[in-house]
């Protein structure tokens, strides 16, 4: 089971990173117009490299369960805003529209990884 | 109010915030060509105060929709009108017409629909993606 879930581990990992994303886009679209609100982001690259790095617990004993360690609380960052506007609202719209796309294709792909890694594991169980 | 879970919280909520703006704009400009015997009771444009609400758990942060703090009025001024011949006219013949830039209402109102469609197309694009997701490895 480990061998599989470990397989599978890197897409699903940018999935969910990128699920969360998503929301924090979703979020600052939804307060395009709230006065002072702050548009956040995650840096994507910086949290895969920290799941990746953690990685499973080392367990010393054969009686010690395998934990795999995520990190949970992603790092939440302020975007600087190119041009700041009169009433504190860092969201700009081509820029948050244009980071949801991308974020959006980014996370079709590692969708499509990942199903190719399922079909593909089918295929062996099977023995086609 | 409830936990703000997952994107549909977040484009649902934010898009009534922004139809509680649309409603507002309506009767603004349904009063624009208003006019009152006094100063007092002439009709001032009303707005919507929009405030972030954030998600409660930590696991969640940086999850936040819109919701409405309440309905202010403009402080700008009626506009006093001399119109004799009016019904409600004061002794010295002036009405006091609606505090409503109608220039402002209307461009506000394009802002408002622009926001409502931005929200739409979030939620309609991230469905998509949950259907996707729910059928993988089909």
């Amino acid at each position: 089971m480990k061998g599989i879930s470990e397989y599978l581990d890197l897409h699903s990992t940018a999935l969910s990173l990128r699920s969360k994303r998503n929301k924090v886009l979703a979020s600052n679209i939804a307060n395009a117009a709230t006065p002072h609100f702050k548009a956040r982001d995650i840096d994507f690259d910086a949290e895969m490299q920290k799941a990746q790095r953690e990685g499973p617990l080392r367990t010393t004993s054969n009686k010690h369960f395998p934990v795999l360690a995520k990190s949970n609380g992603k790092e939440m960052l302020y975007r600087q805003p190119l041009t700041a506007s009169r009433d504190g609202n860092t969201v700009e719209m081509n820029v948050e529209q244009m980071e949801f796309s991308e974020n959006v294709m980014r996370y079709q792909t590692s969708l499509t990884f990942l199903n190719n890694r399922i079909t593909g594991l089918l295929s062996a169980i099977r023995g086609e | 109010m409830a936990e703000i879970r997952n994107v549909f919280d977040i484009a649902g909520r934010s898009m009534a915030a922004q139809l509680v703006r649309l409603n507002t704009i309506a009767s603004n400009l349904a009063n624009a060509g208003n006019v009152a015997a006094s100063e007092e009771t002439a009709y001032r444009a009303m707005k919507p105060v929009f405030v972030t609400q954030y998600a409660d758990t930590v696991k969640e942060s940086g999850i936040s929709t819109t919701s409405i703090e309440g309905i202010t009025t403009t402080d700008r001024k009626p506009e006093r009108v001399y119109m004799p011949n009016h019904p409600i006219a004061d002794e010295s013949g002036f009405v006091y017409q609606a505090a409503v830039n109608m220039e402002e209402e209307f461009i506000e109102m394009t802002e408002t629909n622009r926001q409502y469609q931005n929200n739409v197309e979030v939620v309609t694009t991230l469905r998509a993606l949950m259907m996707r997701t729910i059928n993988m490895g089909k």
